[in-house]
C-alpha cells in the first residue's frame, strides 16, 4: 500500500523530521572533519559516511515535506526551521570532540540506526519502507565500520583505551532517548508505519555488549539520561551547528543555490 | 596544475649518457610505459616523486578551501554535491600517495616532507574561499586548469602516474562541471550572487594561471621532463589554452575576467592576456600567501593528533598478531 490512511499527517510529518533530523545533523557534525582526520582513509570514509547521511535526510525530509502537506520542500525543512523545531536525538547534535568521541558518537547511533532501519523495511507506508531498504544498505557499511574500529581502538594501546573509554562515559548519557516512546512514537506505531522506539533496545543492546567486551570496554550500566531532543528540547550545541549550516538561507532570503 | 616548479635533476647530453641510459631514452622516445620494477635512471625516479608527491599533497591539502564551506553550503544538494567532490579528491591523494609508493618512499615519508615543508603543494590552495562563488571558482577555475595538465599526463612515461591520471581525470571533469554550474546559478541570481561570481572570478583569475607555473622562458626544468615525458606540455602552452577555454565561458556567464589587455589575437589564434604577478607567486610558494600557515597547521595538527589513533591500530594489530600466533 502506498498511503496510510489513518494517521494524523501532523505526527507523521514530525516524525519524519525526526529520523531525517537526526541523519542531517549527524551528517553535519561528521563532514565537519573534512580535511582533518587522522588517516588519509578517515577522510574518505567520513565524507562517505556524511555523505549517505546527508542523501538519506533529503529522502526523509522531502517526504516529510510532502506528508505534511504546507508546500515546504526539504531544503526548507532543513535551512529555514530554528533549533526548537528539530526533532533530532540529542546523541547526535554532541561535539565532534577527539576523534574517539566522534567514532564512539557514530557507533552509539549506528547500532540504533540499523535497528530501526530493519523495522522500517516492514513498514506498512511503502515510501517509508522504500526509503528505509536503501539506507539499511548503508547503515549497515557504517556499523560495521564503527564497530571495527571501536574494538580496535578499545583493544589497542593504553591511550586509545582510555580515549575511549572517557568517550563512551561522556556519550551514554545521550543513548538513553534514543528507545524513549512519545505519543507521536504510539501514533505511529499503532499504524505500523515504524516500530515503537522501545522494541529496538534489546537488540541495540546486544550489539553495543557485544563489541564493547570485545573492545575490553566496560559498560557504564545505569546512569543518568538526558532527553528533549525529539521534542525539540537541544543542547546549547545546536543553535551554533544551525547558525552555521543556515547562513546563507538567512542572509540572502529567496535566492537560489 | 598541481604540480609547479619540479625540480628536475640535471639533464644529461647524450655523449654524457651511459649505454643505459641511452637505451632508457629510447623506450620513452618509443612511447614505452616505464613499470615500477623496471632500470629507470635515479634522476628520473627522483623527479617523479617529487611531482607525483606534490601532486598528491595538492589533493590533499585541496580539501581544506572546499571543506571550509561543506558546513554552509546553502541546500542539501549543493552539500552532498560538495561532499563527493571532496572525497574524490582525498581518493586522489591516495591513488597518488600509492603510485609514488612504486617509486620506493612511503607514504608517511611523503607526509613527513610536507609537513616539514620540504615538499610543496600547488601554491592555488594558499588563497582563501570567502564566500559560496568561490566554490564555483574553484571547480570552475581551479579543477579546469588541473585537467588542463592532467590530460596530457594520461600519456605520461611513468605507468602508474599515467593510470592515475586516467581514473582521476575523468572524476575532475565532474568537479569542472559542479563549479561551473555553481557559477551559472550564482551569475544568473540576485544582484548580491552576481557579484558574489564576479569577485571570485577577480580573486581567483590570476591564481589560476599561476598553477601552470612561471614563463617556459624562466622555467629551467621543464627541458629534461619533457624529454623524459614526465611533462608533455610546456607552461606557457597549457596557460594559452586555458585563457582561450575560460574566456567564451566567462562570457556565456556575463562575467568580466578581469584583464584590461585581454583580447582575440586573430593572427596567433588565441588570446593576448596579461601575466599574472610572478612576485606574488613566488611570495607565496616561499610561504607568505594568505593561508599558508592554516593550511599547512591544518594537515600538520590533523597528524599530530591523530597520532593516537595511528598507533592505537597498530597496537591492535600487534596484539592481534600474538594472539593469532599464541593460538598457533
Amino acid at each position: 500500500m502506498a498511503e496510510v490512511a489513518n494517521i494524523d499527517r501532523t505526527a507523521f510529518a514530525e516524525w519524519l523530521q525526526r529520523v531525517g533530523d537526526n541523519a542531517l545533523i549527524l551528517g553535519h557534525r561528521v563532514s565537519e572533519w573534512c580535511g582533518h582526520a587522522p588517516a588519509l582513509e578517515e577522510d574518505i570514509a567520513l565524507a562517505n559516511t556524511a555523505l549517505d547521511l546527508i542523501g538519506q535526510c533529503q529522502l526523509w525530509l522531502g517526504l516529510a515535506a510532502e506528508v505534511e502537506g504546507k508546500g515546504r520542500t526539504a531544503d526548507q525543512l532543513a535551512f529555514l526551521r530554528d533549533a526548537g523545531a528539530f526533532h533530532n536525538l540529542l546523541l547526535v547534535e554532541r561535539p565532534n570532540g577527539d576523534f574517539g568521541v566522534t567514532l564512539m558518537r557514530q557507533f552509539l547511533f549506528d547500532a540504533f540506526h540499523i535497528e530501526l532501519l530493519r523495522a522500517l523495511v516492514k513498514s506498512t507506508d511503502s515510501r517509508v519502507a522504500e526509503i528505509a531498504a536503501k539506507a539499511e544498505k548503508e547503515v549497515a557499511y557504517h556499523l560495521e565500520r564503527s564497530a571495527d574500529l571501536v574494538i580496535r581502538l578499545g583493544d589497542g594501546s593504553a591511550e586509545s583505551r582510555a580515549r575511549m573509554d572517557k568517550a563512551l562515559k561522556s556519550l551514554w548519557a545521550y543513548t538513553g532517548e534514543m528507545f524513549l516512546d512519545d505519543a507521536i512514537d504510539q501514533a505511529v506505531a499503532e499504524t505500523g508505519i515504524a516500530p515503537l522506539p522501545s522494541s529496538l533496545k534489546a537488540a541495540w543492546e546486544a550489539t553495543v555488549n557485544a563489541v564493547l567486551a570485545e573492545a575490553t570496554l566496560e559498560n557504564p550500566g545505569q546512569a543518568w539520561q538526558h532527553k528533549g531532543g525529539k521534542q525539540g528540547i537541544h543542547s546549547e550545541h545546536l543553535g551554533f551547528l544551525l547558525a552555521e549550516m543556515q547562513f546563507l538561507q538567512r542572509a540572502y532570503p529567496g535566492a537560489s543555490w | 596544475m598541481y604540480a609547479q616548479l619540479v625540480k628536475s635533476e640535471g639533464s644529461k647530453t647524450r655523449e654524457e649518457m651511459s649505454p643505459e641510459e641511452i637505451a632508457f631514452q629510447e623506450r620513452i622516445d618509443r612511447g614505452e610505459r616505464i613499470e615500477p620494477k623496471e632500470w629507470m635512471p635515479e634522476g628520473y625516479r627522483k623527479t617523479l616523486i617529487r611531482q607525483m608527491g606534490q601532486h598528491a599533497h595538492s589533493e590533499i591539502v585541496g580539501q581544506l578551501p572546499e571543506g571550509n564551506w561543506i558546513t554552509r553550503a546553502p541546500t542539501l544538494e549543493r552539500k552532498a554535491i560538495l561532499l563527493a567532490k571532496v572525497q574524490d579528491e582525498a581518493g586522489h591523494g591516495l591513488y597518488l600517495y600509492s603510485a609514488a609508493e612504486t617509486l620506493g618512499i612511503s607514504r608517511d615519508e611523503l607526509l613527513e616532507q610536507l609537513h616539514s615543508g620540504k615538499m610543496k603543494y600547488s601554491s592555488i590552495f594558499n588563497y582563501p574561499t570567502l564566500t559560496w562563488a568561490d566554490i564555483g571558482a574553484v571547480g570552475w577555475l581551479v579543477d579546469g586548469a588541473a585537467i588542463m595538465n592532467q590530460v596530457p599526463l594520461q600519456r605520461t612515461s611513468y605507468g602508474p602516474y599515467a593510470r592515475a591520471m586516467i581514473r582521476i581525470c575523468k572524476e575532475e571533469s565532474f568537479h569542472q562541471r559542479q563549479g561551473y554550474d555553481i557559477m551559472m546559478k550564482m551569475a544568473s541570481g540576485t544582484p548580491e550572487q552576481k557579484a558574489m561570481a564576479q569577485d571570485a572570478l577577480n580573486r581567483f583569475w590570476y591564481p589560476s594561471l599561476m598553477m601552470f607555473g612561471p614563463s617556459d622562458k624562466d622555467s629551467v626544468h621543464s627541458a629534461q621532463s619533457m624529454a623524459w615525458k614526465i611533462k608533455i606540455n610546456t607552461n606557457d602552452e597549457l596557460r594559452q589554452k586555458f585563457v582561450d577555454q575560460t574566456v567564451p565561458q566567462a562570457e556565456y556567464l556575463g562575467l568580466t575576467i578581469p584583464d584590461p589587455n585581454l583580447k582575440w589575437n586573430e593572427e596567433k589564434g588565441g588570446h593576448d592576456f596579461s601575466e599574472p604577478d610572478w612576485s606574488e607567486f613566488f611570495a607565496v610558494i616561499a610561504g607568505n600567501g594568505p593561508c599558508n600557515e592554516e593550511r599547512l597547521g591544518a594537515r600538520v595538527k590533523a597528524w599530530d593528533d591523530g597520532a593516537w589513533f595511528r598507533d592505537g591500530l597498530m597496537a591492535h594489530a600487534e596484539k592481534a598478531a600474538s594472539r593469532r600466533h599464541a593460538a598457533e
